[in-house]
């Protein structure tokens, strides 16, 4: 099934270059519909309110709900757990990647990383496109 | 029978007290050295108390490691915006070439690209000096807690102590997992991800 590239897409990152950087990228790969959160209880809080959101794209160290807590309160929500969702993180230890992937995280991208890892990452979540 | 003179006429009972106060005797010696010992150490307890005071180690708290954290936080507040100019910038490129098409606009949009890839710096070295900030904290209440040992701490210094030391506590497990960045020989790289994922490496390459 062809991706719709007029989805909803959250992207959730303490840092407003970060953010910055990959709606531009998205915007790049052609889209359009993108909101913002800065940390995991504000990205929730749009995600039961304001969805539904074909993709989830998070750092995961931000106060005062980090991204692995989102991870695990997006999976444990009827509503929510189907939710394609793909961690952007410097926390590059094995650890991490599988305490996220035991939370359930869709794929997982290590900072700093570049347009093609994120196109790849999310052809491997979502299809190709 | 005994070869000893006296023995034969000494009362069992007063040679027991005999022995009892020559190790009483005994005892109290060695008390006396050991309260000499101890005098001796809380002498030297007490100059090196006096020798740390007239350091004001009370300083490294309250100006030197705060000064350095205002410092680290002044660059990540610089980089940032001289970040947000570089981004404004890129995006009125991009924006200008998008308008154009053709083959430059491609290679343009390309070198658009890189620079926004090369803008995530800001996200690493600001995560870098947190952790920085973090460890000078650390060392911050190390020192604290010698001086509230050496009883060095006014009233309010031990009561902001004890508050650093209650905020501390939090969720273990998570906050084992929060590390930042790592140095580039100890982080994972994104092809060891990608096989724990069970897929390919990944497309393109460039990163890490």
């Amino acid at each position: 099934m062809a991706v719709d590239k007029n989805m909803k897409i959250l992207i959730v990152d303490d840092y407003k270059t970060m953010l910055r950087i990959i709606r531009n990228l998205l915007r790049q790969l052609g889209f359009v519909d993108i909101e913002e959160a800065t940390d995991g209880s504000a990205a929730l809080q749009m995600l039961r309110t304001g969805g539904p959101y074909g993709l989830i794209i998070s750092d995961w160290n931000m106060e005062p709900m980090t991204g692995l807590q989102l991870l695990r309160e997006v999976r444990a929500d009827p509503k929510l757990k189907g939710t394609p969702f793909i961690m952007v993180t410097a926390e590059s230890k094995s650890e991490n990647v599988i305490a996220a992937k035991e939370a359930g995280v869709s794929n997982y991208i290590v900072k700093p990383f570049n347009a093609e890892t994120l196109k790849a990452k999310m052809v491997s979540v979502l299809g190709d496109f | 029978m005994s070869d000893h003179p006296d023995s034969a006429q000494m009362d069992p009972a007063a040679g027991r007290e005999q022995l009892d106060r020559t190790a009483m005797a005994r005892l109290i010696d060695r008390q006396k050295d050991i309260l000499e010992d101890l005098r001796q150490m809380a002498s030297l307890l007490d100059a090196a108390r006096s020798e740390i005071a007239s350091l004001k180690p009370q300083e490294i708290g309250s100006n030197f490691l705060p000064s350095a954290a205002d410092e680290l936080d002044a660059i990540v507040e610089a980089t940032e915006q001289a970040t947000g100019q570089i981004m404004d910038s890129a995006e009125i490129i991009e924006a200008v070439v998008e308008k154009q098409g053709g083959e430059v606009a491609e290679q343009l949009t390309e070198a658009v690209t890189r620079i926004y890839e090369a803008c995530s710096f800001q996200d690493i070295t600001g995560q870098r000096i947190t952790k920085v900030v973090r460890t000078l904290k650390s060392v911050e209440e190390r020192v604290s807690e010698m001086l509230a040992a050496l009883d060095l701490l006014s009233p309010d210094e031990e009561a902001a102590l004890h508050a650093q030391t209650a905020a501390r506590a939090g969720d273990p497990d998570e906050a084992d997992l929060l590390n930042g960045p790592q140095l580039p020989d100890q982080a994972i790289r994104q092809d060891d991800v990608d096989a724990l994922f069970g897929g390919p490496p990944r497309e393109g390459g460039g990163d890490r």
